[in-house]
Formats: structure tokens, sequence, C-alpha cells
């Protein structure tokens, strides 16, 4: 890419600070001047790092010595081994895949557009549309914007090379790693994935529970508690301090208990001005045991809230230890105490999002896509930035305008350019998306695009060539307007 | 990253403090201290947003690889970040498992077997034609290479049904081009070729004129000047380029899915048909998937300047 040319600034509307006049080149002097101006990403490609990229244009400009220029038959030889395979595995199934897009599933009943039309049918398939319809809007944009951002503040840091190295490394990996290392990431138990653990962290600071829902005192005459009707638990007598209290509890479901239960014990010994106790799980497997006492193989229940109340207030607070025990080391003020324990402890805990659910999975699969390519963004957009000029910039700080008036009039218009190329590249990319979707939706028709679709017709089960190919011929035409875009460019540098 | 640490370094004196440039004198009154502090602010707060973004990007292949190094059951008990608190449970077992896998190791080779050749090939294929467009005059050349960089996005989506069907009907004795590493490679070569050759031809375009018809003067012929001046100078790019090939090939699945079989399969459709339980095959997918992305990262970190390089000129595909 005799870089500067390619990317001659002002593609759509000159930016400001661009003195160049359009003319397409030539003379080496202008060719420094585009390289010199802004919106040239490959003002850093290949050509930099051999010769100047000024000798190309004189090169260019002198195409006039034509006796040394071999036979042309001799230029086939070059190309024949090239040609042959675009031919063969390119060209020719486009034009194959046009055809048989008309034809049905059998390949011989002509089939009109319904292949075409069939793709719009059926509840299944516009999910499938719409989802496309999301990534091509949502991820280019996302990527961009991210990489615009890491690109601006990169240049604040010293570790930016470090930085870059991190957020480019995903690029190295196949979607299929990526793939298992998201859904990894997205595992619903909090226990298992990091999203829904870090959620849940979040979550817990601002509303604790302790996550016992549906769990009761017994009932009956020995019973040691009340249960309100908004599932707060009473004691049914009074406590002072100094004394210990048992509060069992029963109907705790088996996946609420701890993972791994610890044995109930008895309170440890209350000193003076204390109020200590034991929460457990009053149930022995199997029958046995006394009841209200904490028997062997009963397990104790932890994090449970304790409060101590008298007339009303509360005049003392404790948590359960992971044998169910608590000490409650300050009781305000004298006399008995009623032991509450709290509604919290009996709502169910948050579990964190459904991150693969139907609502969430599209979105969680486009979040492992920025994943990937925001790094792409970054770098090309930090070498657009490399190649402002700093007196633009300058000047508009000398004329008193603000960090962030430099960068919204002065730096994005002469981004345009590379943003407008990273925008494009990332459509096209997104257009192709299968390993993602296949891997972390795992054939969940809620997330479900096209390139997937195209698959699933074809090979995945659907035993369909002619709708796959009619799918295939529809992604194809969607990205005829990037092909279109790249050929202007290409020739307009080339004029 | 040789060519975006300059470009930062060039970057980083505007950007770094609004008081950096020589011509700041007049400006300076109107941009006083609070100027100075809010630019200092905004560091530390892009620092403190970076070291963010930079452990959110970390973290997932961080635990994929603790989770790898973990046994079964505590994967199964218990999130990989528990491994703080538990340094012991650390364990290769999952990963000598796996290796004494045969049915693994095979399509480990399949990838290797996959890989070098539909890169080197791609190498040598692209840079022929490459050098023909950019040094040799035949009729319809510009248009040709038009047709070249329209072929740069074609989906591979659009080739699958046609050419699995072109295979299909290859059959030379014992030998069918279906389901074989040879049509696998075929496929990748001819869908690299339009990027290889885009990357190529203009940076060939860029060689000064003066050398190769002072090649040409002395009489070398075309292929002596190819394989004496071309192939040499263009060393950045074909590094690029065969860097890029490499992690495409390496990495692709849906390829491999349609062409291979079996005998023929790839780790990465090896590892996808381990994926339909995976909660309970965790022990197999994530040092799989380990082993499969160690070495394109070791490929990326070695020469990740070409990578950028290649990036960087090629943002098309």
């Amino acid at each position: 890419m005799t870089a500067p040319k390619d990317q001659a600034p002002g593609e759509d509307g000159t930016p400001p600070g661009d003195g160049t006049p359009q003319g397409r080149e030539s003379s080496p002097e202008a060719a420094d001047t585009t390289a010199a101006s802004g919106g040239a990403p490959a003002a850093v490609a290949p050509g930099t790092n051999a010769d100047g990229t000024a000798a190309t244009a004189t090169a260019r400009t002198a195409k006039s010595t034509r006796g040394l220029t071999p036979p042309s038959w001799l230029s086939l030889t070059f190309l024949l081994p090239a040609l042959l395979l675009l031919g063969f595995l390119v060209m020719y199934p486009i034009v194959f895949s046009v055809v048989r897009s008309f034809f049905g599933a059998d390949g011989h009943s002509f089939a009109g557009v319904d292949n075409y039309t069939g793709i719009f049918k059926g509840h299944d398939n516009l999910v499938t549309v719409r989802n496309t319809a999301i990534w091509v809007v949502v991820a280019p944009t996302l990527v961009t914007v991210l990489g615009l951002i890491f690109a601006v503040l990169t240049e604040r840091i010293r570790w930016s090379t470090a930085f870059k190295l991190v957020v480019f490394m995903p690029m190295a990996v196949s979607f299929l790693a990526s793939g298992v290392i998201f859904r990894l990431v997205y595992e619903q138990d909090p226990n298992m994935g990091v999203a829904n653990a870090a959620v849940v962290a979040v979550h817990d600071t601002f509303q604790p529970g302790a996550g016992y829902p549906g769990a009761g005192p017994r009932t009956g005459n020995d019973a040691l508690g009340t249960q309100q009707g908004d599932g707060t638990i009473v004691s049914s007598r009074q406590y002072a301090p100094g004394q210990s209290a048992l509060l069992p509890l029963l109907r705790i479901k088996p996946e609420d208990l701890p993972t791994k239960p610890v044995q109930a014990v008895q309170p440890p010994a209350a000193k003076p001005g204390e109020l200590t106790g034991a929460v457990w799980f009053d149930f022995t497997k199997g029958g046995g045991g006394n009841p209200n006492q904490p028997n062997a193989g009963e397990s104790g229940l932890p994090r449970i809230k304790v409060e101590a109340v008298r007339d009303g207030k509360v005049v003392g607070k404790a948590t359960t230890r992971d044998d169910g025990t608590f000490t409650m080391k300050k009781v305000k003020g004298d006399g008995p105490v009623t032991l509450r324990l709290p509604k919290s402890n009996f709502t169910a805990s948050y579990g964190g999002a459904q991150w693969l659910g139907n609502t969430l999975i599209t979105p969680a699969i486009i979040g492992s896509y920025l994943w990937v390519w925001s790094g792409f963004a970054m770098v090309l957009i930090a070498a657009g930035l490399a190649a402002i000029p700093r007196d633009a910039l300058e000047a508009a700080r000398v004329d008193g305008a603000t960090e962030w008036q430099v960068f919204r009039r002065v730096t994005i218009p002469l981004l345009a350019p590379v943003l407008t190329v990273v925008l494009v590249t990332m459509v096209i990319n997104v257009l192709k998306v299968f390993d993602l979707v296949f891997i972390i939706g795992g054939g969940d028709p809620h997330a479900s695009v096209l390139a997937l679709q195209m698959w699933v017709e074809s090979f995945g089960g659907g035993n369909d060539p002619g709708k796959g190919s009619a799918i295939a011929v529809l992604l194809f035409l969607l990205v005829v307007p990037a092909m279109l875009f790249n050929i202007r460019r290409m020739r307009r540098e080339r004029a | 990253m040789s060519t975006t640490e300059t470009g930062t370094a060039a970057a980083g004196a505007p950007g770094g403090g609004p008081s950096g440039g020589p011509g700041d004198g007049a400006g300076a009154p109107r941009r006083g201290i609070a100027a100075r502090i809010v630019g200092r602010v905004g560091g530390g707060v892009a620092q403190f947003l970076l070291i963010v973004v930079a452990v959110v990007w970390l973290v997932p292949t961080f635990g994929l690889l603790v989770a790898s190094l973990r046994s079964t059951s505590d994967n199964g008990a218990s999130g990989w970040w528990k491994v703080f608190s538990k340094p012991g449970q650390l364990t290769f077992s999952a990963y000598s498992d796996l290796l004494g896998k045969g049915d693994f190791v095979d399509s480990f080779w399949n990838t290797v077997l996959i890989t070098v050749p539909a890169t080197l090939l791609v190498v040598v294929i692209a840079s022929l034609a490459a050098y023909a467009f950019a040094w040799m005059e035949f009729p319809g050349r510009d248009w040709l290479f038009l047709v070249v960089v329209g072929l740069l996005v074609v989906p591979v989506q659009v080739a699958l049904l046609p050419v699995a069907k072109l295979y299909g009907s290859v059959r030379i004795g014992s030998f069918h081009l279906f389901g074989s590493i040879t049509g696998v490679v075929l496929f990748h070569v001819a869908f690299g070729l339009p990027f290889a050759i885009f990357l190529l031809r203009n940076f060939f375009a860029a060689i000064p004129r003066d050398l190769l018809e002072a090649a040409r003067m002395d009489g070398g012929s075309e292929w002596t000047i190819f394989r004496r001046v071309i192939f040499p100078l263009g060393g950045p790019a074909i590094a690029s380029l065969a860097i890029f090939q490499f992690l495409w090939v390496w990495n692709d699945l849906l390829v491999a899915l349609v062409f291979a079989d079996t005998g023929s399969q790839p780790m990465t459709k090896w590892l996808q048909s381990q994926m339909r339980q995976f909660t309970g095959n965790i022990d197999i997918l994530a040092p799989g998937a380990f082993l499969s992305l160690i070495v394109p990262l070791a490929v990326f970190f070695a020469f990740q300047r070409y990578f950028v390089q290649g990036v960087l000129a090629g943002s098309v595909k």
C-alpha cells in the first residue's frame, strides 16, 4: 500500500487544517504532504520501513521505459496459479451459489425467490435476521468507539505499549478459544462464572441476603420462634445478656445449604453482657435426633443476620459463623431482649444475570466480540492519531480551545477517514461472524445470525442447500457496498 | 509494535499536558493552573481507566488458564479464582490426560499439516501474482487487480456449498479431495490470496524502479529478478502476510467443519466436537483451548511488529 495515497484525506468533506488540494499526487511533494496530514492509517504501512514513500511516487511518474518490460505472456505464468485457485474456488462458487439459490432442496425444482423470502419467514428466522441487524449496527459502532477511547487514553500514559499488547492480544486467539473462554466467563452459577460472581458481589454489597428462601421455625408446642407474614422470624421467649439462644430452622432447600456444611454446635458460653446463640438446620437426615437441639449430622447456617430487639428498637446485631453460632458482643441498655431474624435472610439470594438466557445472549456474545476486536480498532486509530499534524492541534490550543474542543473539532474530523475504514471493516467482519455465535450460543436459536444459519441450513442438519445458498448470496450482497468502497479507494489511488 | 510506539511517542507531548508545546506562550495565561490541574487529574483518570480495562481484558484468558490447571472436581465445586486461597489445587493432570488422548494429538498435527502448507503456498503464489501486477505489463492488468481487490471481502460462506460439491466430484483412486487435508489447504489458500496479492502488490510497487531496471538491463530473466530482487526486498511484507495467514488458518473452525473429516480434522474442530457438554467437559475444553491458543499467541508476541503492520496495511478483510 503505497501508504499515504491509499487514504486520501477528505474522503467525505475536507477536514479542516488539511490544505492539500485533493488533486491526485504524483509529485513526491504532494505525496509527502498527504502523508503528514491526518487520516492516513496506512502512513505506517509496510512502505514506511522499506524505502521512503516519496520514492514510490517518483517511480510511478516515470512510466516510460517500455523497451525493458517483459512480454505479456510471461506475466500469465506468474499469475496462473493464483488465477486458477481464485477462479475455481472463489469466482465459480459465487456464480454457482447464485444459481443454486433459485432451486429447492433437491436441486432440480425451480424455486424462484422462495429461498430468499424464506429467510424472512417464521419466528426463528426473523429472530436470526433481527440478531444480524443488531450485530451489524451495535458491534462495529462499539468497537470503533472503544478503539477511539483506548487510542486517545493511551496517549496519556507511559505504559501504552504494554496496554496495547494486552488489548490487541485476543486478535491472535481463535474464536473457538475465545468462545470457550467466554462460556466460562458467562457460566450461570456465580460460583463458576466470573461475570456473575462480579455481578453478585456488587449486588450483595448493596443488598445483602443470606438466601434461605422458604425457611421457617418449627410450629406447634415446642416452637422456639414464630414467623411473621413478611418472613421475619421472632424468638418466642426473651433472653437477657449472658444467656445463649437456640434458634432452629426448618424447610431449608438442599441447594441453599452451604456447599461444605459445618456441623451445628451448641452456642459458646456467653460472657457477661454478651448474648450468644446458634442457628442451624434442625433436621437429621434419616430421622432421629432431638428436636431443638443441634444433633450430629445437622448443619449450621452461616451468614444469617440476627438482631436483638427491645421495645421495637434494635439494640444489638450479629451474623452467624460457618457453624451457625453467633456472638452479640454489645447489647445496648439493660433488660431482656427478643431475638429477631430479619426477612432479608429468607429472600432468595441474587443469582446474577442470565447471560446466556434468551434476552441477554446476543449482547453477551457481542461483548466477547468486543473483547476480540477492540484492539484492532485501537491500533488503526492510534496510527491515525499519530499521523495528525501537531501544528493543527497546537494552533487550536493557542486560539484558546479547550482539550475537549480540540478533540471534537480538530482531532475527530481529521480522524474521520480512519474511523470510516474501521467501521466498514467491522461491518464486513460482523456479517461473517460464525464461530463465536456457534460456540457461545451453542445452537440456541435466540442467538442465531445469518452466517450461522447458512451453515445450519447447508451442513448442520437443515439439509437445504437452496436456502443455504440464498443466505450466502444475501451475505455476499450485503458486503457489495463495502467491496465498491474498496475498489473506489483503489481507483482513486491509482488514477 | 514499533510503528505504534513511534506514533504515541510523537503524540505524547501534546496529549500529555496542556503546557507541552513550544507555541504555548500566547495561550498560557488563559489556561492557567486550573487547566494544568485538570490535565494532571485527567492523566490520573486515564491511568485508572486503562488499568481497569487491562484487567478486564486479561481476566478471561487467565481464568481459562487457571481452570485448565485445576482438577475436575475443584472446577465443579468452585470458581477458578478460589485458587488464590488454595494454590495447592494446581495440577497438570488435565493436560497429561488430554495429551494421552490419541485423537487430540492427531488433531494437533493435522492443524500443523494444514497451517504450514497453506501459509507457504499463499506466500509463493501471491508473491508471483503480486510481482506480475506490480511490475509486468499485460492487457487488462488494472482491471484484473480491481477484481482481486473486490474479492477481498467475499464471505467464505458463499463458497462452502459449491466447493464442497466440487471437492466431492474429485476422486483419484482411493483419494477423495472432500475430507482431505489437501482440500482444506487449497480452500484456505484460495481465500487467502486476495488479501495476500493486495498486500504484496502494494509493497512490491514501492520498490524503486531503478533497482528493477538495472537488473533487467543486466539481462536478468524475470524469474531471476523475482528471486533475487523482489522476494528479498519484500521481506517485511511477506512476514506480515505469513503471520496473518498462519493465524487465520490455525484459528479457523468453519472451513474445517465443512471440509475436514475425523481423520483430517484440526484441533478447533476436535474441540468443537467436545463442546456439547460444556461444564462436564471443562477438563478437556480448558486445557485444549489453552493449548490451541498458545501457539498463535507465541507467534503474535514474537512477530507482533509484522502483525501490526499487516493490520494497518490490510484493514479491509
